[in-house]
C-alpha cells in the first residue's frame, strides 16, 4: 500500500486522540509498577495459576472453534438469504453483545441447568452441563459468536455475490461455491472474527461463574481466578492480571495486524 | 445446440420470444434498459421469469406459467457460462487455477483439469500467464482469461455481457479477433453496444426495445436495411418511418420523403421505412426551392466529430458535414437548418 497526502487533518484532533490512547494503555501499564517482580515467577507458575491458565487457554480454543462450525453458517445465510424474518433472527443473535455477561450466564442455566428447559431432558439420559468444562465453552461461546458473526457478515457483504454468479455459471455446485470462492475470498474477515471470537473467550467472566462456577481445575478460568484471588491476595491478582495481559497482546497483536477488521 | 427463450418478466416490463440455433451467435442489441441484461440473466438461470420457457436443444432448463408443468434447473446445471465486461477472476487463485475451475467443479480430475485449463490458455495466448495472479494482469490479458476460463467450462450456451466494454480501445480490437476465432461453431448470445462486435462476431441480430423485440434477421440484412430506429441508429443510417407512397414515405406529420423503392416494393398505404447515409445529407440554413430533392427542417441538437467530419445530429436523423461548413453555416446546438437529400440517395422498403 503506498502512503499518500491526505486532506490534511485538523491539528487539534491530535490532542484527545493521544488523550484516548493514553486513556487505554496507562491503566495497563500501571499495573507493572504494582507487581513484586520478586515473587512475579512464583506467583504466576503456582499450581492454581497454571491451572487457570491452561484450562482457559483450551476453553477459548474450543469455544472459537465451536463459533467457527455454528458461525460460519449463521453469517453466511444472514448475508446471502434475502427471507425477511432474517432481520428479526440478526437482533436476536446480536443479543449478547448487549447483555450483561451475568444474564447471559442465567440465560444458559434456564436452558442447560438440571432444571433447564433442555438441561432436564438432558439430566435424565446422564448428561450433566452446569458447573462443568463444557459450560465454560458453551458460556464463552455464547458472548463470543455475535462477534465472529458480525465480523464474518459484513465481509461476506462487502465481497458481493458477484464472484458466486461466475462460479455457478462455470459449473460449481452451491457447496463447490462457498468452498472455493466464498469463504476464500472473506478469508482476512473470518480471521479477524475468529482472532475477536478468541479474545472474547478468553475475557469471559460473567456468564461463565454463573453458568459454570468457580471450581479449579475444571471451570476456573484467568479471569475467574484473578476475580477471586482480588480479595485473599492482591498482588497475586494483579500478577494474574499482567498474564492475561500478554496472552491477548499476543493474540491481537500477532494475528490481527494482517487482518483488515 | 439450440436454443429459445420465451420469457415474461413483468417487474422489468420485459418480454421478449427468440431461438438461436445450433452453432449461431446471436447479437442483442438495444437501447439501455431494453431487457438485453434481464433476457441474459434469465438464460443463464439466474432471474426467474414470471410466465416462459427457455429450452437448450430439447432440454427444458426454465418453465414457468401457462406452459407446461414449473422446471428450473440451477446456474450450476444449466452449462450456460457468462462472461461479463468485468472479468472477475478469482483473485485468490492462479490464471491456471481460475481456468481450470470449471473443470474441476464439474468433476474432473486435478490432472485432466489442468490439462484442460493449459489447453485453453493456450487458444486464447495466454499460456506465459499461467502462473499469474490475477492482480498482476492487465485488462486485456484478465479478459483473455477470463474469456478461456468460460470455454473450459465446456459451455453448451455461452453468454456474453458487453465483454469488451470495459477495455482500452487499443486492445479491444485484438481480443475481438479472439472472440471471432473462438465463437465460430460454438453457440452464444452476445449483448453489445458496439457494431463492430454484431458485424464480426454476430450471424443474426435480435433488437430489443422498451422489453420487446422489435427487430431481427441476419446481422448483414438488418445493418443494411434496418426497420427500427435503434438498428439505423445502431448501423449508422438515418431512418424515417411512415406510410409508403409509391415512391417513399409519409410522415405521421405529412411531410413526404421520395426515395428509391426496394423489390419488392412496400404496399402504398401499409407500414414503410425511408433510409439515408448521413454523408449523403446537405445541411443548408435556408430551404432550397423548386428541386427534386428532399428537404426536412431540422433543430440541430449535438455535433460529434467524425474523422475528418463533423456528425451533425438533429433528434433521430443525421448529416455528415465538413469541419468548414459548419463554421461557414454557424452550426450549433438550437440551430434550425435544413437536412437535403436527393431521391436517389434514399431506400424505400416495407417496414
Amino acid at each position: 500500500m503506498t502512503r499518500s497526502r491526505h486532506v490534511g487533518l485538523p491539528r487539534w484532533l491530535f490532542a484527545p486522540a493521544l488523550l484516548a490512547a493514553v486513556f487505554v494503555v496507562l491503566p495497563v501499564a500501571s499495573m507493572t509498577t504494582r507487581i513484586d517482580w520478586g515473587d512475579f515467577p512464583g506467583l504466576v507458575t503456582s499450581q492454581a495459576a497454571r491451572s487457570a491458565l491452561l484450562l482457559s487457554l483450551k476453553t477459548s480454543s474450543a469455544s472459537t472453534v465451536l463459533c467457527l462450525l455454528l458461525g460460519i453458517p449463521l453469517a453466511t445465510v444472514l448475508a446471502r438469504s434475502e427471507a425477511r424474518w432474517l432481520g428479526v433472527l440478526r437482533s436476536l443473535v446480536l443479543l449478547p453483545l448487549v447483555l450483561p455477561p451475568v444474564v447471559g450466564g442465567i440465560a444458559l442455566l434456564s436452558a442447560f441447568g438440571r432444571q433447564g428447559l433442555l438441561g432436564e431432558h438432558l439430566d435424565t439420559l446422564g448428561i450433566r452441563i452446569a458447573f462443568s468444562s463444557i459450560a465454560v465453552v458453551l458460556a464463552q461461546t455464547f458472548v463470543s459468536l455475535p462477534f465472529l458473526v458480525v465480523s464474518l457478515e459484513g465481509a461476506l457483504r462487502t465481497a458481493g455475490e458477484r464472484y458466486d454468479v461466475v462460479a455457478a455459471s462455470l459449473g460449481a455446485r452451491p457447496t463447490t461455491v462457498l468452498r472455493r470462492v466464498t469463504l476464500p475470498l472473506v478469508l482476512p474477515g473470518l480471521a479477524s472474527g475468529a482472532v475477536l471470537a478468541f479474545a472474547r473467550s478468553l475475557g469471559e467472566f460473567g456468564a461463565t461463574i454463573t453458568f459454570a462456577g468457580s471450581l479449579e481445575g475444571t471451570t476456573r478460568t484467568l479471569p475467574l481466578l484473578i476475580y477471586n484471588l482480588r480479595v485473599t491476595d492482591a498482588d497475586a491478582a494483579v500478577a494474574m492480571s499482567l498474564v492475561l495481559v500478554v496472552v491477548a497482546v499476543l493474540v491481537i497483536g500477532l494475528v490481527r495486524p494482517r487482518g483488515s477488521l | 445446440m439450440s436454443a429459445l427463450v420465451e420469457v415474461v418478466v413483468a417487474e422489468r416490463g420485459v418480454d421478449v420470444a427468440f431461438e438461436v440455433a445450433d452453432g449461431e451467435t446471436v447479437a442483442l442489441l438495444g437501447p439501455n434498459g431494453a431487457g438485453k441484461s434481464t433476457t441474459l440473466a434469465v438464460l443463464g438461470g439466474l432471474l426467474r421469469p414470471d410466465t416462459g420457457r427457455v429450452l437448450l436443444d430439447d432440454e427444458v432448463l426454465t418453465s414457468f406459467g401457462r406452459t407446461g408443468p414449473v422446471r428450473w434447473v440451477a446456474p450450476h446445471a444449466r452449462r450456460t457460462a457468462l462472461l461479463a465486461q468485468d472479468p472477475l477472476l478469482f483473485p485468490h487463485l492462479t490464471v491456471l487455477e481460475n481456468v481450470a475451475f470449471g473443470p474441476r467443479s464439474t468433476g474432473a480430475g486435478r490432472r485432466a483439469a489442468r490439462a484442460a485449463a493449459e489447453h485453453w490458455l493456450a487458444e486464447v495466448d495466454a499460456a506465459e500467464l499461467a502462473g499469474r495472479r490475477p492482480a498482476q494482469l492487465s485488462g486485456g490479458q484478465a479478459q483473455r482469461v477470463a474469456v478461456a476460463r468460460a470455454l473450459a467450462a465446456e459451455p453448451r450456451l455461452l453468454l456474453l455481457d458487453e465483454p469488451m466494454a470495459a477495455l482500452d480501445v487499443a486492445v479491444a480490437p485484438a481480443l475481438r479477433t479472439l472472440f471471432r476465432r473462438v465463437l465460430a461453431d460454438r453457440t452464444t448470445v452476445i449483448v453489445t453496444h458496439h457494431v463492430l462486435d454484431a458485424l464480426l462476431l454476430a450471424d443474426r441480430v435480435v433488437v430489443l426495445d422498451g422489453g420487446r423485440v422489435v427487430e431481427q434477421g441476419a446481422t448483414s440484412e438488418v445493418l443494411s436495411r434496418p426497420r427500427s430506429a435503434f438498428a439505423a441508429r445502431f448501423a449508422g443510417l438515418n431512418l424515417v418511418a411512415g406510410d409508403a407512397t409509391p415512391d417513399g414515405v409519409r410522415r405521421p406529420d405529412g411531410l413526404v420523403l421520395h426515395g428509391t423503392p426496394g423489390a419488392p416494393p412496400p404496399r402504398e398505404g401499409a407500414a414503410g421505412v425511408a433510409v439515408f447515409r448521413p454523408s449523403a445529407v446537405a445541411v443548408h440554413r435556408e430551404p432550397p426551392g423548386g428541386s427534386p430533392r428532399n428537404a426536412l427542417p431540422v433543430v440541430v441538437t449535438e455535433l460529434e466529430p467524425l474523422g475528418d467530419l463533423v456528425r451533425v445530429r438533429a433528434g433521430d436523423l443525421a448529416a455528415d458535414v465538413t469541419v468548414a461548413s459548419v463554421a461557414e453555416l454557424g452550426l450549433a446546438p438550437g440551430a434550425e437548418v435544413t437536412f437535403v437529400v436527393k431521391a436517389t440517395e434514399v431506400d424505400v422498403y416495407a417496414r
